[in-house]
C-alpha cells in the first residue's frame, strides 16, 4: 500500500512541481505590480514632503521586492531549463521575465536617483509629474496582466496589450507637455536639464513597458498551437 | 535450431531493426524531435509496446499478407524480407520516410512473379486501397482531433506549465498505444512471410496458455524492432518532428494519436468483431505504413491551418518514394531470388502439389 502510495506520489510529482513554478512565476508578477504601486506612491511622497523618511521607506521596500523577485526569476529560468519544461516555450518566458524585471530595475533606479540627487520640483509641475507616473504605472500594471494572460489565458493577451500601447502615448504626451514647460521657464539651464532627466527616469517605464509588449506580441504567436 | 534456419531468419529480423529504427521513430519522432520526451524514455517505452502489439494482437494482419502470397520456403521468404529491408535501407538513406508495409508487399509480388503463383488480386486491391484510405483516414482523424483539442484547451485555459505537463504525459501516452498499434499491424511485414515457415514449435506455458509458433516468431521479429529503436531510431526522430511542417507539442500529439488510431483500426480483430455484430462494414486487417499514416495527419493539421507552411515539393518527394518503394523491393526480391535458386542452389518455393 506504502508502495502504491509513493508510486502515485512519484507519478504526480511532475504536477507538483509544475504548480510550485507557477506560484513562483505568479510570485513575480506579484511583486512587479506591487512595485508598481510603491512606485506611484514613493514620488507622490516626494512631491509633496521631498525625501522624507516615508519616502525612504518606499524606496527600500521596492528595492526589497526587487531583489525578491531577481531570485524567483533565477529560480524559475533554473527549474525551466534543468528539467527541460515548455521547451517550445522556455527560451521565450527566460526573455519575458528578463524583460519585466528591468522594468523593476527602472523603477528601483528611478527612486534612488531621486533620494540622491533630491531634484527641486517647483509646484506648477506637480501635476504633470503626478499624471506621468500615473500613466507609467498603467502601462507597467497592463504589461503585467499580458504576461499573466500569457501564461493563463493566451487568448486574453490581445486585451492588455492595446493598453500598453495607449499607456504609452498618453505618458508621451504627459512627458513632452512636462518637458516644454520646464524649458519654458527662466530657471538655469542645469536645473531645467535636472527636471528634464526626471521626466525621462519615468518615463522610460512606459517605453519599456511597450518593448516588453512588442516582445510579448511575438511570443504569443509562436505559442499559438 | 538449424543454423541454417537462423541465417535466413535474419533478413526478417534486418527488415524489423529497420522498422524499429524508421517506422517507430514515426511513433515518438514527433515528440522526441519537440524534445518533450527524451529519447531514453521514448525508445524503452516503444520497445516495450512494439513487443507486446506484435505478440498479442499481430496475427489480423499477417493473414491478410499471407493472402497476397503464401512463400512456401524459407530461401523465398530470406529473399522476400531481404530485399524490403534493402528497400527502406535505401530509402531511408535518401531521406523519404517509407515503411516497410510498401516494400514487403512489392517484395512478395516480386516472389510470386518469380515462382509464377498468382498474386490473389481482391488482396492486392485492398491492400493497395488502404494505401490511399490511410493517410487520407489519418488526415481527417487528426484534423478532428486537432480541433477537439485546442477548443479543449482554449475552454479549459491550463496555466502554460500545467499544458506543457498534460501535454507529456499525453505524448508518453499516445506513444505506448502507438507502439503497441506498430507492433500488432507491422509485425505483420516482418515475420508474415515466415509464417508458412515457422521453425518453431507450439509449447504450454505453466498452464497459462499456449505460446504459438508464430507468437515465438513475432517475439524475434519485435526484440528486433526494439533493438532498431534503440541503436538507430534517434537521429530519425529527431528529423522527423518538424520536417513537413513546424509543429507544436500539442499538434505532435494530434499526430501521435492519429497515426495509432489509424494502426489499429487496421490491425484490431476486436474492433472487427464488433462491426461485424454491429451489421456495419468491417475494416480489413491489413499491414497499413505508419509514415502514410503520420505524413497524412501531418497533412491534416496542415490543412485544417489553411494549408500555410506544408512544404508541397517535399511531400511530393514522399509520394514518389511510396510509389517507388514496392516497386523497388519487387524488383530486388525477383533479381535476388534469381541469384539465390539459380547460383546459391537454394530452394525459394515449394511448387504446389
Amino acid at each position: 500500500m506504502a508502495a502504491k502510495e509513493s508510486m502515485l506520489g512519484r507519478g504526480l510529482l511532475p504536477f507538483r512541481r509544475t504548480k510550485a513554478l507557477e506560484s513562483e512565476i505568479d510570485a513575480f508578477l506579484d511583486k512587479l505590480s506591487e512595485s508598481g504601486l510603491l512606485f506611484k506612491r514613493a514620488v507622490q511622497i516626494y512631491l509633496e514632503e521631498g525625501a522624507s523618511a516615508e519616502f525612504d521607506q518606499k524606496l527600500q521596500a521596492v528595492n526589497r521586492l526587487e531583489s525578491e523577485a531577481d531570485k524567483l526569476r533565477r529560480s524559475v529560468i533554473t527549474q525551466l531549463y534543468t528539467q527541460t519544461l515548455i521547451p517550445e516555450s522556455r527560451g521565450d518566458v527566460l526573455g519575458l521575465l528578463e524583460n519585466l524585471d528591468s522594468l523593476l530595475g527602472l523603477y528601483e533606479g528611478a527612486l534612488w536617483s531621486f533620494s540622491i540627487e533630491q531634484p527641486e520640483i517647483s509646484a506648477e509641475f506637480h501635476g504633470d509629474y503626478a499624471t506621468l507616473c500615473d500613466q507609467v504605472v498603467h502601462a507597467a500594471e497592463a504589461i503585467v496582466l499580458a504576461s499573466r494572460a500569457f501564461f493563463r489565458n493566451i487568448e486574453a493577451v490581445g486585451d492588455h496589450m492595446h493598453k500598453v500601447m495607449f499607456y504609452e502615448k498618453e505618458a508621451d504626451k504627459v512627458s513632452t507637455k512636462l518637458k516644454r514647460a520646464i524649458f519654458a521657464t527662466d530657471l538655469p539651464l542645469y536645473r531645467k536639464a535636472h527636471l528634464r532627466n526626471f521626466v525621462e527616469h519615468i518615463d522610460n517605464v512606459a517605453d519599456r513597458a511597450e518593448d516588453v509588449a512588442d516582445r510579448l506580441a511575438i511570443y504569443t504567436i509562436k505559442r499559438s498551437f | 535450431m538449424d543454423v541454417a534456419v537462423l541465417f535466413f531468419l535474419s533478413s526478417g529480423l534486418f527488415l524489423g531493426w529497420s522498422l524499429g529504427a524508421n517506422d517507430a521513430a514515426n511513433v515518438f519522432g514527433t515528440a522526441v524531435g519537440t524534445r518533450m520526451v527524451r529519447f531514453a524514455t521514448a525508445a524503452a517505452i516503444c520497445s516495450v509496446f512494439v513487443i507486446l502489439g506484435a505478440v498479442i494482437s499481430g496475427s489480423g494482419a499477417a493473414q491478410t499478407l499471407g493472402k497476397l502470397g503464401a512463400i512456401n520456403a524459407l530461401g523465398g521468404s530470406f529473399m522476400a524480407a531481404g530485399s524490403a529491408a534493402l528497400a527502406v535501407f535505401a530509402m531511408t538513406k535518401a531521406g523519404l520516410p517509407v515503411s516497410t508495409t510498401q516494400a514487403i508487399v512489392g517484395a512478395i509480388i516480386g516472389w510470386n512473379l518469380f515462382t509464377g503463383t498468382s498474386t490473389d488480386a481482391a488482396t492486392l486491391i485492398t491492400i493497395l486501397s488502404t494505401w490511399l484510405i490511410c493517410p487520407v483516414l489519418a488526415a481527417g482523424i487528426a484534423a478532428a482531433l486537432f480541433r477537439l483539442t485546442t477548443r479543449i484547451i482554449r475552454s479549459a485555459k491550463p496555466h502554460l506549465l500545467r499544458q506543457d505537463a498534460y501535454t507529456r504525459a499525453a505524448l508518453l501516452l499516445a506513444g505506448a498505444f502507438g507502439a503497441y498499434s506498430l507492433g500488432a499491424n507491422n509485425i505483420a511485414n516482418v515475420m508474415g512471410v515466415f509464417v508458412p515457415v515457422s521453425p518453431f514449435t507450439e509449447f504450454e506455458i505453466a498452464g497459462i496458455g499456449t505460446f504459438s509458433s508464430v507468437q515465438q516468431l513475432f517475439l524475434l521479429g519485435a526484440v528486433a524492432i526494439a533493438v532498431g529503436v534503440i541503436t538507430y531510431s534517434k537521429r530519425v526522430m529527431l528529423t522527423v518532428g518538424g520536417r513537413l511542417l513546424p509543429m507544436s507539442p500539442v499538434a505532435a500529439w494530434v499526430v501521435v494519436v492519429a497515426h495509432s488510431i489509424v494502426l489499429f483500426v487496421f490491425s484490431s480483430r476486436g474492433l472487427e468483431s464488433l462491426l461485424e455484430s454491429a451489421g456495419l462494414p468491417t475494416i480489413p486487417l491489413v499491414p497499413v505504413s505508419s509514415s502514410q499514416a503520420v505524413v497524412g495527419a501531418v497533412l491534416g493539421i496542415g490543412l485544417l491551418k489553411g494549408g500555410r507552411g506544408i512544404r508541397w515539393r517535399l511531400l511530393g518527394g514522399i509520394g514518389l518514394g511510396w510509389m517507388a518503394t514496392p516497386v523497388i523491393a519487387g524488383v530486388l526480391c525477383f533479381v535476388g531470388l534469381f541469384f539465390l535458386q539459380n547460383v546459391f542452389n537454394q530452394v525459394v518455393y515449394q511448387p504446389a502439389g
